[in-house]
Parts: C-alpha cells; structure tokens; sequence
C-alpha cells in the first residue's frame, strides 16, 4: 500500500507563506515560520489537550478565509483554536486591529494583576512580562482597588498567589491530564473566580509539580525555591537522570556550585513537552544525582541569557546582529524549502539578506 | 386585535392541564405529524415558516435544524432553552408557567423532526414552581401515550427531562448550557465546533428556545407558508414581547412582527402609552444587551419612516442609529429615568454574570462597572467617557462568547445617545448625586 501523503496547505502570515499539514492552527503555522510573526499565547500550551481561547493574547486577523472562499473572517480569531485553510492569508503583527485587540488583552490582564515583579519568583521568566513588554503601556488607567483573595495553602511544595493568577485554566488542564487525580480548579465566576483546591486539600500528588512550570505568571511558583535568588542570576544546565517514575530530563538552575531549582526542560516556546515527577523536582538537588549534558538553550532575547552570550553568536554590530536574529528565526532548525523567501515583503527581504549572504567567519 | 398563535388559549380557566389543553385542540400536531408527516417534511415546512430564533440571535430555524449532523450510530438530542435570564425579558416564564403543555407539543414535533430520543429543557433553576408545573405536564402527556415508547403507535419514542438550571445568566448561552447539563461548569465553549456536530456529550445537538420550539406545533398545523404568510418581510410569524417600565400596561404581549413601535407603545391594545404625565426618553427593544435608543430614534427610522417591530426595522441603521429586537424585553423609560445609573445597572449585571474564562471580559465588565459606578455617584473624571467607549470596543467581538458584546453594547449606545447626560453627571457632581436627580438638559422627548 501506498503511503498516502496529506495535501499540504498554504498560508501566508503577516506576508510569509508557509505550507503546513490540515489540521494545523494558525498559531501553530505562524510557530512554524518562527518568533517574529508567532502570536503571543498566555493560555494556549500544546502538550495540554483542549488548553487556549482563554486569554485572547493571540488574536489574528483573517483577510481571506480561504483560497475557495476568500472572505475575511469577521471578527478577530483566536489563532491558537482556529484551523488555517489553504489559501488563508492572516494578518498579525501587521494589523492595526490585531495590535489595538492585543494591547487592550494586556491591560486587561494586568487590570487586577499585582504588579510585584520585584519580588516575585517568577520575574525573568513570566510569559505576562514578556507580553506587557510588547504590548503593555507604562501607565495604567484602572484607579480602582486590585481584587485580592484569602491567602490558601494548598501543600508543602507550590505555593498559590492568587492575585498573580490570569486564569489561563493551564493548571487545571495539567491536574487533570498528567497527574491521576485532580483536586484544584476553578472556584467562582467573573473576576471573582479563583484556582483553589477542594476544601483547601493540599495538592498532593507525585506530578503536582508540573503545575509551576505550565504557570505563565507566578501565581504558581516553588516553595523550596521561594525568594532564594533571581532567575537571571542562576545558569541553567541540561542534565538528566534514571528516574523510576517520569524521563528524569531536567533542567538545573545553578547559583555556583549550589542547585537551588529543578524544573522541566521548557523549549523555545516555553512549553514543557517532557513533565517531570516531583521527587526530580524538589527532592534531588545534588550535582551528584544528575548527568550534566550542558549549558541550557536560552533565547537571546531572555534576560536570563543576559551577560552570558555565547561568543559565536555575537555579530559585530547591532543592526547586523537584528539581522541575524531575523535569519536564524526562519532557517535555523526548520526545513528551508518549505518557506518561500521571495514571498517576504521587500523591508523585510531586505533586513534578511546582509547575513544571509554573509560569509561564515 | 392581531392574530394568535402561542397565547391564543393562554385565557382558558385550566389551560395547564392535559385535557383542557386537548379540548382547545393541543397534541392534535404530534398526531399529523407522527401519524402522517416524515421528519423531512416537519424540516422543510419549518424551513418554510422562516421562523427565526426567538432567543435573541434571531437565526433562522429550519436552517439551524438542516446543519445538524447525521453520523450513523450516533444520539442526536435536543435542548430547549429555557434558562431566560435576560433583564427585561420574561416571555418564556409566562409561556411555560401558562400553557406547558404547548411546549412539549413542540418538543415532541422538534425531536421528532430532529430524530432526538432524548431531550431536555433546561429552565433557569430560580423558577422552581415552573419546572414542577413542566414535570406534572410531561407526566401526564407520558400517561396520555404522547410521550415515552411507541407514542401513538408510531414507533417512535421520546423521554423528556426537565434540568434546572443553577440560576447563572451565561448558561443561556448554548455552549455554556451544554456543559452545565452535562454537569460541568458552564464556561462557553470555543466554536468551531458547533453544537450541530458537537454537542451535548459530543453528540450532535440543536439548542432552541422555548418560543421557537412552541411555534412548531401551530406550523405543523397550518403549514409553513401559513406562518409565512404572518409578518413582514424576513421577520414571520408572532412574537412574545415581554413589556416593562414606565407604561401603563405592563405585561407580555403576542404582536405579529411589523407592528410600529409607536403602535405597540401607544394602543391601547398593547402598553397602553406612557405613564400619565410623563414622556417617553429611552428605549431599550430587546432586552438589556441590545443597545438603547432615544426617543425619536426609536419611534422612527433615521430617514424618516416608521420603525415597526421586526428583525430589520429595529437593526435599520446599524448601531448608529438602529438597534436589535433581540429577545424582545421591551423596556420604556421615561424623562425622570437616569441613564447612567441605568447603563451602571446593567453593567454590574454583566459584571456578575461574566463567567471569567477569558479575560478581555472577566476584567473588562468589572472595570466598566467601576467606572460607571463612579460617574454615577460623583467621581467621575472628564477622561471617563472617553475610556468607557474604550473598553467597550475592546471587549467588543474579542470574547469567546457573545456575551462580551451583551455588556459592551448598552454602555457604547447609552454613551452614544446620551453622552450629554454622562457628561452633566461629570462636570455636575454635587448635583447629580442629589436623589433622584436627573438631567434636564436638551434632548429628544416624545
């Protein structure tokens, strides 16, 4: 028998064309091309199954449905549900109205939102700040009293900040697939919903960890981790080891020679792919416990990268650098042929070429 | 006096009851349309009628009913959605508090149609006395044959369960009704996909209204040109107008759809005018979330014409000018009503039945709550309005269900019509917030 290959279907995202399988969402196409055109998602988390819609961070514009029936859609989209089309051309960053959506999100979002970064755990590596950064004012317009809630306990190993949560539903997704009993969700309704656990029963569970990782703020953070250090002072390692319950592959985030966190190995999109048990994660914290395989991949972009940029990476000038950044975004580990450059439009052509043609030292 | 359909008998002492109900000729439409009638054929005359959704969105029916999937193998059901939590709406209540009977007549012909052999009703749970007067009903059309196996020999069978509802406004939404019937929380869910093919328990399903659901007994009787015949243009048939606020005859009235809305206040037959010495201000046609008129835009059209009651009169203009018919909760203010305060009342509505799943409205209806609150009550700030119109278009459209545009709506019209008012309670503080202050300033009286 034959193997029958799945028609292959073009979409063009803010100008980029890009040939994905049927089934696929525009996020997951604009992933594919890579981070300069790849909605932001606070909810949506790939390994969790029926996460996203939620936050409406990733909101696109549709201009044409399809090849078949080119209408845009009429509203906005969430681009983390919604399957591409062949033929679709969506607009994203390019959007006045996707842009207008995406900062009204974030002011929503951060509405209620404490603000404490500066003593918060999960400052350095929060997806709301990454979000704020890009499409956050300075000032706030909301004068009124933050909403706060009663102080629970939910177990020895995570604390809950409840202030800091955006309700993404990622936690209760992850209770409920990873781990075999889940006893936290959401309690109420509107802005007066909360996560909590049933009767305030401890979480207690061997996978509850993963909860922390999957949190894109801190409203889920490490109790054996709390107010140790600041994440952009640690230097994260790979490392891996035989563990009877999970993949035992993790990342440790070292201060000198002290491991002071265990977590997941998160991948460019700050997803967790593989979960990891809590006995890896709070209880095995010796270097002589683990296999180093080496330093983490971190994004430039990251402030935990900060300082500590590897030397074949630095480019001479900045305005080259950019460019660098913007030609590894779309070859670096993907499948060149799938994309097709002369469909960029001509500015950005033109900031791809210089290193693209440059000559490797 | 207009033509009937739905309260046609509603007068008759003992209506409620099976055999007064069968004396006035009920369950004579189960009878032609199982004994004589193919499930196509119910379909298309239903198609026929045009008869468009009585819950608010106004989407044609028989359409609705022709998306609906088929997989082999697979339960279709059907859900009746009575869970009515609309302010200013109340014709469900009265229809199923008055002539049950007339609902299950139209969920057996629907059910039957949709070839569903299990249906629900889902009644909003504050109306415990209308679900036993349902389950009494159903109880006796079971022990009449009309209901249960092999109804009138037929072989077709039908169990119908009445589930109230936890009293929450967003369970009136359909995705949000199907989850809390399936015992979860009742978050809206994301479409695609639809209910027609996923729906209660991934199964295909139709959510209708209790009003559309009762018409299918009359159509089946009459057929669907009849219903057709009714009406004006794309809005056919009757509606159950739900009346409140200041006129003089308050109550729920079956109009035939393009009655003027000047008629429909002022005759003596419907609301009977405006309260004695008082003018009319503001409208609000179809139930809280539908944007609110003034005066003269309610009572004519922006060109000049008559606005009548029907889907596309009340929507002429778009939301410049027009508005929506909604579910038909028709709300009368007049000059001493404060629209501020009215727009805050709302807004603290949605603000607390917003079921907090995505947050463009978890945060967006509580801010907007906020800031009328304090226009409202004297703090309000000049950049104020200019921030409600704001937040409202950025709720607007952005949410996953429609009930985001339910309260961007009224605080986007109300700012529109009358931002003059919203502007006097700013700049006049201390006065405003004297009782029972109004603004007096310019604007359109009838």
């Amino acid at each position: 028998m034959e193997d029958v290959k799945p028609q292959l279907l073009k979409v063009t995202i803010d100008g980029i064309e890009v040939e994905v399988e049927p089934g696929t969402t525009i996020l997951q196409a604009a992933r594919k091309i890579g981070p300069s055109v790849a909605p932001p998602a606070m909810c949506y988390y790939q390994p969790l199954k029926g996460s996203g819609g939620k936050c409406r961070a990733c909101l696109v514009r549709v201009a044409a449905g399809s090849a078949k029936d080119p209408r845009p859609m009429p509203k906005l989209v969430a681009s983390c549900l919604t399957a591409v089309q062949d033929g679709m051309i969506v607009e994203n960053e390019t959007s006045p109205q996707v842009i207008d959506a995406r900062n009204g999100v974030v002011e929503f979002l951060l509405l209620n939102h404490p603000l404490d970064c500066p003593v918060c755990d999960q400052a350095g590596e929060c997806d709301l700040q990454n979000f704020a950064f890009d499409h956050g004012k300075a000032t706030t317009r909301y004068e009124e009293e933050r909403r706060t809630f009663e102080k629970k306990d939910i177990g020895p190993y995570v604390q809950l900040h409840m202030t800091r949560c955006i309700l993404c539903y990622r936690c209760v997704y992850t209770a409920d697939q990873i781990t075999n009993k889940r006893v936290h969700g959401v309690l109420g309704r509107g802005d007066a919903s909360e996560i909590s656990t049933y009767i305030e029963k401890a979480i207690d569970n061997d996978f509850s960890g993963n909860v922390i990782d999957v949190c894109p703020v801190g409203a889920l953070t490490d109790k054996t981790y709390r107010f140790k250090n600041r994440v952009w002072f640690t230097k994260p390692v790979d490392a891996h080891r035989d563990c009877p319950t999970c993949s035992g592959n993790v990342t440790l985030w070292y201060r000198g020679d002290e491991v002071i966190r265990v977590t997941a190995r998160k991948n460019e999109w700050s997803e967790v792919t593989e979960f990891i048990c809590n006995t890896c994660r709070f209880e095995t914290k010796k270097t002589s416990d683990w296999t180093i395989e080496g330093p983490t991949k971190i994004s430039r972009s990251s402030v935990i990268s900060a300082n500590k940029y590897r030397a074949d990476t630095i480019k001479p000038s900045f305005g080259q650098r950019l460019a660098a950044a913007e030609y590894k975004a779309i070859h670096d580990e993907r499948d060149t042929s799938q994309l097709a450059i002369q469909q960029l439009p001509p500015e950005r052509f033109a900031k791809t070429l210089p290193s693209a043609i440059e000559p490797e030292p | 006096m207009g033509i009937k359909i739905l309260t046609e008998h509603i007068d008759v002492p003992g209506i409620e009851t099976f055999d007064v109900y069968r004396k006035q000729g009920g369950y004579t439409a189960v009878e032609k349309a199982l004994k004589t009638m193919t499930p196509d054929a119910i379909v298309e005359e239903v198609k026929k009628a045009g008869v468009r959704g009585r819950g608010g969105a106004g989407f044609p029916m028989g359409m609705k009913w022709s998306f609906l999937a088929k997989p082999e193998g697979v339960p279709r059901y059907l859900v009746c959605n009575a869970d009515e939590s609309e302010p200013g709406t109340f014709k469900d209540h009265y229809l199923m508090k008055m002539i049950p009977h007339l609902l299950i007549e139209g969920m057996i012909i629907s059910s039957f149609a949709l070839g569903a052999n299990k249906s629900f009703i889902y009644v909003r749970g504050e109306l415990m006395y209308v679900i036993h007067i349902l389950e009494k009903a159903i109880a006796e059309a079971t022990a009449k044959g009309f209901l249960g196996k092999n109804i009138l020999g037929s072989g077709y069978d039908l169990e119908l369960v009445v589930q109230p509802g936890g009293g929450a406004y967003i369970c009136g939404e359909e995705t949000a009704l199907l989850e809390s019937l399936e015992g979860k929380r009742g978050n809206p869910r994301n479409k695609p996909p639809f209910p027609a093919v996923k729906g209660l328990y991934q199964c295909p399903t139709v959510v209708n209204n209790v009003e559309s659901i009762a018409t299918t007994a009359w159509i089946v009787n009459n057929g669907g040109d009849a219903y057709a015949a009714i009406g004006i243009g794309r809005s056919t048939g009757t509606k159950l107008i739900s009346a409140s606020g200041h006129i003089n005859k308050p109550g729920v009235y079956e109009i035939e759809l393009g009655v003027p809305v000047e008629d429909f206040i002022y005759a003596d037959e419907w609301c009977g005018g405006i309260r004695p010495g008082h003018k009319f201000k503001a409208l609000v046609a179809g139930g809280s979330s539908v944007p609110i008129l003034p005066a003269n835009l309610a009572l004519t059209l922006a060109n000049g014409e008559k606005r009548l009651m029907s889907y596309e009169s009340l929507s002429d203009g778009g939301f410049a000018t027009g508005t929506m018919l909604g579910s038909g909760g028709f709300i009368v203010f007049d000059e001493t009503s404060c629209i501020v305060r009215n727009t805050w009342n709302f807004c603290r509505f949605y603000h607390h039945e917003s079921c907090g799943q995505c947050s463009p409205c978890r945060e967006g209806t509580g801010w907007m709550e906020k800031v009328l609150h304090r226009i409202e009550y004297g703090h309000g700030h000049q950049q104020d309005i200019d921030l409600l119109v704001d937040v409202a278009k950025k709720i607007e459209g952005n949410t996953i269900c429609p009930l985001g545009d339910a309260a961007a709506w009224p605080v986007a019209s109300a700012i529109r019509h009358f931002r003059d008012e919203f502007q006097w309670h700013i700049d006049n503080p201390s006065e405003a917030t004297q009782p029972g202050a109004v603004y007096r300033g310019e604007m359109a009286l009838v």
